[in-house]
């Protein structure tokens, strides 16, 4: 238990300490991925050295929670939102760590930067979860990003990843731009960008209907909206997504947006808490244009990767239902959303990994009558897709997520019961893709002419059972996790409960 | 016996054992039966291995749970073989189980009724037939789950469990659509069903209760923690609902059982899973799976919300889609010419009946609904098998390719006579028992739907003895029928106890309707004295 002065430099460097070990061993790492001559197995080691890496991170960050720390107020929170947040990148990090290691040996790459850019852009995530003020939200944002344009073009010689990683740098460019203008409306406005700041400023001068900060806002939005792919702001996620090395993508499609959620969910209700009115109407619109829209298109996608890009899409959704509640119950749910989500997009990857060959792209033609060949992969699959249905016990903690996502949406303040039933009817169309999946592996022959799926390697299988393990796992028994996350619940600092000039009364608080 | 039963603690272990048992056979099935599966297996030695073993365990099932016959003490009311454990406690969530006289026979009909699905598909699934076993094993647990649970939460997750299974079984075992019919059944099973996990979730959080670790509360910001409440009992003792909350959450629970049922709009997804679905599978889901959408409204729906159930307009409503669904259905099974679709649109008809007799709410009525689940479990599991085992024979169930074989397989044709007429309710079998309680008891509170039902009952008898006549007796002119074989010993195994079942029933309901009858009471003094209740409170609101 301790208090970090975040005024004096050596204790915001102390409270900083995760951020720190793993940006500082990325660059070591970089250093000595150039060293040596490329070779499939310098590729190999950096990789397993990345992954050692990112444990020790894990390490530092589950000791950091478990001493229960606390910061004054500054540019960085220490909070247990931070914690959970950077165990869900980690774990995201070392998914595509691990899943980068057997693409690039199947594809022949050799280039070991790889590795260390997924390093890069995971420190500038963990440095946007952390981050209480706006610059530092920016500057994690970019940090993570210019690693992301690369990643998304590292395959040179395909036309569809070129053309993804162009499209991904111009619009996330633009995205950019948005958030940018909208921080400087919002310290137009407020004279700040510290987040707590703004909120308590917003309410002492009663800026409610500033025009200034209510543009800023939406600009922000917007920005947001871009970096998560919310409808209308998805036209990007499919065309990168396919484009993209097949881990690279679950990176993408997972964790670069469980990333940018924290650091919405952060922005939204400790600096615009008591804008709830303002922004409720235009997130609830968001959400359930996302939901639908996203869920609808997935029903007619046939090759995998786009198809799960669409699922991403329906998932950015359903979290940002939990964002609308503007709740503490919300932020638990979304955390638990994003840990679900992260293992079942990773286990699902996994398997793609598996199946695809060269540039094609896998479709469900591949997987078709997967079962009759390879049955714990077909099974697999079956938990991860069950699992981003979210169905009870076979879905694992899929389940949980989205019951914890409608629980929170039902018992906030104003009960979000439209919201709740959009997120189950387009919960019933996406059964329509994910089990048009399972069907196709259990219920449709092999094709003949189909060829041998290749063995699983080693890394991928890891990252396949031990997703699958933690998925059922949860799924019977939340309580590990909820037990755990109950040290771990995050105490964002809602203005209202902090500085008493509060116009509402304080929400009732049953979990 | 009873007191032999209550000296080895049978009350305290029954339930989760008979949950558990088939998790472990499944997962022994699984395990031994793999090194056996070929693409077209013979049916002897290693490859009966995963057939064995998964009727040892149905047969061990069943026997355990006959204790239940007696364990049960129909005069006490409230709820016996009550098992409860801690399952998620920081959401409230508990893992309770146990009976009353409507699951206790439920549970019994579901057991007895797997162990014949099981020993129904020794011939007719021939490949994997390992993982078939093991599907249906984990079926069984969740059917039972659903009848003994008394935590909204554990019925919700037993609810959706059962899906699975019976998705894979049709879709992988079933007939030339079984795609589309599995999507289907699952996609109707599943937008109704998560509309009542809202409406669950909803029920939970209106009782809360304070957050309890060790028996110390568990404080946040300054106030006790307030968890939610699944437990049945609990959100029958309190929660008050608005009348207006009580209609939209009536009406979701409604959604999830009407398509189980299935009510008449909401059926279109039966016909083309009963057809589909290999025969065990049709059997189950006939004789069991839809039960669980009546006990649906028995336990949840009606109790729950008495006031919306209740409510002249919405009975009225339910009733009519009731008496439809009873009128259609016969008329429907008219003029099919597929046998096993004329049987499937039959049970539209029956399941009719059921919710004529739930919502008519007498004591009767509710009394004769509660037999009609079982008869009809016997009937029509009875006539699925039948058709199954003509169509392993002849591999066509359309009755014009049938016509005169009660010459070549007279052993068949008595049976299924018999079946057919039990079906039919005629009396002195099963059918007639419920079928006549529940027009006797509507008559009073709804005459003119129970005479407009009673029509049904010709319309059973025409459908069923034509279509017996047009495949047992007109002539013998087709030369493929000339030579087929007639039921084995296994078959008539298979067949004995639900002949048996269905004149018992027939000839002397009395032991059963005795277990039921405080049930029946239980649930009609239930539903008015709450129902009443909350008009009071509706007019002193006021």
């Amino acid at each position: 238990m301790r208090t970090f002065n975040l005024a004096v430099p050596s204790q915001l460097t102390a409270a900083l300490l995760p951020d720190l070990l793993l940006i500082g061993g990325a660059m070591a790492l970089l250093l000595w991925a150039v060293w040596r001559r490329e070779s499939a197995a310098h590729q190999r080691s950096v990789g397993v050295l990345s992954i050692g890496l990112c444990v020790a991170t894990l390490i530092a960050v589950v000791l950091m929670m478990f001493d229960r720390n606390a910061a004054t107020d500054g540019p960085i929170a220490v909070d247990n939102f931070r914690w959970m947040a950077d165990i869900i990148i980690l774990l995201g990090t070392i998914g595509a760590i691990a899943l980068g290691i057997d693409d690039n040996d199947r594809s022949g790459t050799t280039t070991a930067e790889t590795h260390v850019l997924l390093l890069l852009a995971s420190s500038g995530m963990m440095l946007m979860v952390a981050a209480r003020d706006l610059m530092i939200v920016f500057l994690g944002i970019e940090l993570m990003s210019i690693s992301v344009y690369a990643l998304a073009g590292l395959n040179r010689r395909s036309e569809r990843s070129a053309e993804g990683a162009l499209k991904y740098f111009l619009l996330g460019a633009f995205s950019t731009a948005f958030l940018l203008y909208g921080i400087a409306l919002v310290y137009g406005a407020t004279g700040t960008t510290g987040l707590h700041q703004i909120g308590v400023r917003v309410l002492q001068q009663e800026l409610f209907s500033s025009p200034l900060l209510l543009i800023g806002i939406a600009l922000l939005l917007v920005g947001f909206g871009f970096k998560v792919a919310t409808v209308p702001f998805h036209m990007w996620a499919p065309d990168v997504y396919d484009g993209s090395p097949n881990p690279v993508t679950a990176y993408m499609a997972a964790t670069v947006k469980a990333a940018a959620f924290a650091a919405f969910l952060r922005v939204w209700l400790e600096a615009f808490g008591g804008e709830f009115v303002s922004w409720h109407r235009a997130v609830v619109g968001l959400a359930i244009a996302t939901m639908v829209v996203g869920n609808a298109i997935g029903l007619v996608q046939r090759n995998l990767k786009r198809l799960l890009a669409y699922s991403s899409i329906a998932h950015a959704g359903f979290l940002l239902v939990a964002i609308a509640t503007g709740t503490e119950q919300g932020a638990s749910a979304m955390l638990f959303y994003l840990l679900a989500y992260t293992l079942a997009t990773f286990g699902a990857f996994a398997v793609i990994v598996v199946l695809s060959r060269g540039d094609a792209a896998v479709t469900t033609d591949d997987v078709s009558g997967l079962w009759l060949v390879r049955p714990w992969l077909a099974l697999a699959m079956a938990v991860f897709m069950f699992a981003m249905l979210g169905f009870p016990i076979v879905g694992g903690m899929g389940f949980f997520a989205k019951w914890y996502v409608l629980k929170a949406a039902l018992q906030a303040p104003q009960p979000q019961t439209l919201l709740a039933v959009v997120l189950v009817l387009t919960t019933v169309i996406s059964a329509g893709y994910y089990l048009y999946i399972i069907m196709v592996m259990f219920m449709r022959p092999r094709r003949e002419d189909a060829p041998a799926v290749p063995a699983t390697p080693a890394w991928t299988r890891f990252v396949m059972v031990a997703s699958a393990a933690t998925i059922l796992v949860l799924g019977l028994l939340p309580d590990l996790a909820v037990r755990y996350a109950a040290v771990g619940t995050p105490r964002l600092s809602a203005p209202s409960d902090m500085t008493g000039v509060a116009p509402s009364p304080p929400a009732p608080s049953f979990r | 016996m009873r007191e032999f039963l209550l000296s080895v603690g049978y009350d305290r272990w029954i339930l989760p054992a008979l949950l558990l048992i088939p998790l472990l056979a499944a997962l022994a099935v699984m395990a031994g039966g793999r090194a056996a599966e070929g693409e077209d297996e013979v049916l002897t030695g290693a490859a009966n291995r995963p057939r064995a073993l998964a009727t040892a365990a149905f047969a061990l099932e069943f026997v355990l749970s006959i204790g239940l016959w007696w364990a049960f003490d129909p005069a006490v009311s409230g709820w016996q073989q009550v098992f409860d454990l801690r399952w998620i406690p920081s959401w409230g969530v508990r893992f309770t189980l146990g009976l009353d006289g409507i699951a206790m026979m439920m549970v019994l009909l579901t057991t007895f009724i797997m162990l014949l699905a099981s020993v129904g598909s020794w011939t007719s699934i021939r490949q994997k037939a390992s993982s078939y076993y093991a599907l249906l094993l984990v079926l069984t647990t969740g059917m039972l789950g659903v009848f003994m649970a008394l935590d909204l939460f554990l019925f919700y997750a037993m609810w959706e469990v059962m899906l699975i299974p019976m998705y894979f079984i049709v879709g992988i075992w079933g007939g030339q659509r079984r795609i589309y019919a599995s999507l289907k059944f699952f996609i109707y099973t599943m937008l109704g069903s998560l509309l009542m996990l809202v409406g669950i979730i909803y029920l939970g959080l209106a009782a809360r209760q304070p957050h309890l670790v060790n028996g110390a509360p568990v404080m946040l910001n300054g106030a006790v923690e307030m968890i939610p409440n699944f437990s049945y009992d609990a959100i029958m003792a309190q929660v008050q609902l608005t009348p207006h909350a009580g209609m939209w959450l009536f009406g979701a629970f409604f959604l999830a059982f009407a398509v189980k049922v299935p009510m008449f709009p909401f059926h279109t997804w039966l016909p083309d899973a009963h057809v589909e679905a290999p025969t065990a599978g049709s059997v189950v889901l006939a004789a069991i799976m839809l039960k669980l959408g009546t006990f649906g409204f028995l336990r949840l729906a009606v109790p729950l919300f008495p006031a919306a159930a209740m409510n002249p307009t919405i009975r009225g409503l339910v009733l009519t889609l009731a008496v439809i669904g009873i009128v259609y259905g016969a008329l429907v099974s008219l003029v099919q010419p597929d046998f096993k679709k004329l049987v499937a649109y039959s049970s539209v008809s029956h399941l009719g009946f059921v919710m004529l007799g739930i919502f008519a709410l007498t004591v009767q009525s509710v009394q004769g609904a509660l037999m009609v689940m079982i008869n009809h479990g016997l009937s029509t599991g009875a006539l699925f098998f039948l058709i199954g085992m003509i169509y392993e024979r002849r591999h066509t169930r359309l009755i014009s390719a049938y016509g005169g074989i009660a010459r070549v397989v007279p052993l068949f044709s008595a049976i299924l006579v018999f079946v057919s007429l039990s079906s039919i309710g005629v009396p002195g079998t099963n059918g007639f028992v419920g079928e006549f309680l529940v027009l006797l008891g509507a008559y009073r509170t709804y005459p003119v739907l129970a005479v407009i039902g009673a029509t049904s009952v010709i319309i059973a008898a025409a459908y069923m003895l034509w279509a017996v006549q047009r495949i047992l007796f007109n002539p013998l002119d087709k030369p493929e029928n000339e030579h087929i074989p007639d039921m084995n010993r296994r078959e008539l195994l298979l067949m004995a106890p639900l002949l048996a079942g269905i004149i018992w029933l027939g000839v002397y309901p009395a032991p059963v309707l005795r277990r039921l009858q405080p049930a029946a009471e239980n649930f009609v003094r239930i539903v008015e004295s709450r129902s009443a209740m909350s008009n009071t409170a509706m007019r002193e609101g006021r």
